[in-house]
């Protein structure tokens, strides 16, 4: 299984680095987000930084969607679904592998959202260890459950506008256990940070598990 | 179930509701919350049923995806029972906004237990777009069960997110009527919560026989236009015989 989730992560991470969309398209769009945040909310008054956390977060789950949709229209392309199907590989490993493709990116998008709302937001990164944990664990849990939902609608000829409205309810928990760990790490609150990174762990346990064992069934009936 | 007993049920079940309306009608208004504090009769019993039309479709959905009670009934089970559940939802929104604006003072408050409602019906209305989608049976129960069942796996992670984020509802409505607003308030709700229950299970039998009947035009309803063209069509006209 983990042989297996690693060769279709190498081969979605080897077509992005190639196709470089994430790069020069998902980047630069999630980038805007944080800009069009700006203009919608005064940076004067200090509302940026106050609200970078949540911001940041709302950047990277509108990212996510766009990364699952990426990793879903590269097998549509030449059948490649179906060679995927035939391929014998087992449909857990073949879960796991793009869901790490789509984790990967994620993380390097992260990163550079990170620089964004230092730069832009004036925010100052503090509680290294709770950003980066919060980070890894929202991230396993954001691509899980858009993996989950990219195969259920990757067949679908309406799949561009039935993919946000399944996944964004189903990921609102990760929106605000993810914005809350990040307050309490950037020095907003005064919370407990580290039982929302907890909630996120079950969230991405929960997803993982049921990615596994319900990947199959569903590559069949895309 | 015949005719007769779904019809029975449903006379049952708008009784019930009546009486429901009758009884919370009839309650005195009290100091804090005016004529309001009578939407108990209604409120809580509605967020019930929300509650139980969302589990019947969770459970209907796992045993359609186990493949021992895998069958067509528990799909259209679950179909019907989700349809009623985001209205019994948007049904128990709306009258809590409208209990809150003087309550409260404003239509809406980000308190845990609105948030988690409001995150149900968002993800209801996901779970019947996606039955919506036209396709192949099969592939679409066996997609839309696996939904309903990543959508319950979902909520008690959701209770605890916004429980934590913030709280400012009302402890459980049974506990806090019981020591403020005395039996006729309890009396109203409790018939309420058995009318609503009733008037849901009678919905469920009228929505799931709908569903059969769309089911069986989707699969004969090609057969029956073809005869039906046909038998419209002139007969051949037997050749003449030259002689």
């Amino acid at each position: 299984m983990f042989r297996d989730a690693a060769l279709v992560a190498g081969k979605d991470l080897r077509i992005e680095a190639r196709s470089r969309v994430a790069m020069n398209q998902v980047a630069p769009f999630a980038v805007l987000v944080l800009i069009l945040f700006a203009f919608a909310l005064d940076p004067d008054h200090g509302v940026l930084v106050k609200a970078a956390a949540g911001l940041y977060w709302v950047a990277v789950l509108f990212s996510s969607l766009l990364a699952v949709q990426r990793s879903f229209a590269v097998e549509a392309a030449d059948s490649a679904r179906d060679g995927l199907r035939l391929s014998g590989l087992d449909p857990a490993g073949i879960f796991l592998g793009k869901a790490g493709a789509v984790a990967a990116q994620l993380l390097a998008l992260e990163v550079l959202l990170g620089v964004g709302i230092v730069a832009f937001y004036d925010t100052r990164l503090h509680g290294a260890a709770l950003l980066i944990a919060t980070a890894i664990v929202a991230t396993i849990g954001l691509a899980a459950a858009g993996t989950v939902y990219g195969i259920l609608a990757a067949g679908l000829r309406v799949r561009e506008t039935l993919l946000p409205l399944l996944v964004l309810p189903a990921v609102a928990p990760v929106l605000l256990a993810a914005t809350r760990a990040w307050e309490v790490a950037l020095g907003q609150s005064a919370d407990n940070g580290w039982r929302w990174v907890q909630l996120l762990g079950v969230f991405a346990v929960v997803y993982v598990a049921f990615g596994v064992l319900a990947f199959g069934p569903l590559m069949e009936e895309s | 179930m015949t005719r007769r007993a779904t019809n029975i049920l449903g006379l049952v079940a708008l009784a019930l509701v009546g009486t429901t309306i009758g009884m919370g009608l009839a309650l005195p208004r009290t100091v804090e919350q005016h004529e309001y504090s009578r939407m108990i009769a209604i409120h809580p019993p509605l967020a019930w049923a929300s509650y139980v039309s969302f589990g019947v479709t969770a459970l209907a959905s796992a045993l359609y995806l186990w493949p021992r009670t895998r069958s067509r009934f528990w799909d259209l089970v679950a179909g019907a029972s989700a349809e009623i559940s985001a209205v019994f939802t948007a049904l128990t929104l709306v009258t809590g906004s409208i209990w809150g604006r003087p309550t409260w003072g404003v239509w809406w408050v980000w308190d845990a237990r609105l948030t988690l409602t409001a995150l149900m019906l968002a993800l209801l209305l996901g779970y019947l777009a996606l039955r919506r989608v036209p396709g192949d049976i099969g592939a679409r129960g066996k997609r839309s069960a696996v939904v309903a069942l990543a959508s319950a796996l979902v909520i008690p992670i959701d209770h605890f997110a916004v429980d934590w984020w913030t709280t400012l509802h009302q402890d459980s409505s049974i506990e806090r009527a019981k020591d403020t607003l005395g039996g006729p308030f309890v009396a109203a709700m409790l018939v309420g919560f058995v009318a609503f229950t009733v008037l849901y299970a009678w919905l469920l039998v009228l929505r799931f026989r709908v569903e059969q009947l769309e089911d069986r035009y989707e699969v004969e309803g090609l057969d029956v236009a073809l005869a039906a063209r046909r038998a419209e069509a002139l007969p051949l006209r037997e050749p003449e015989v030259v002689a």
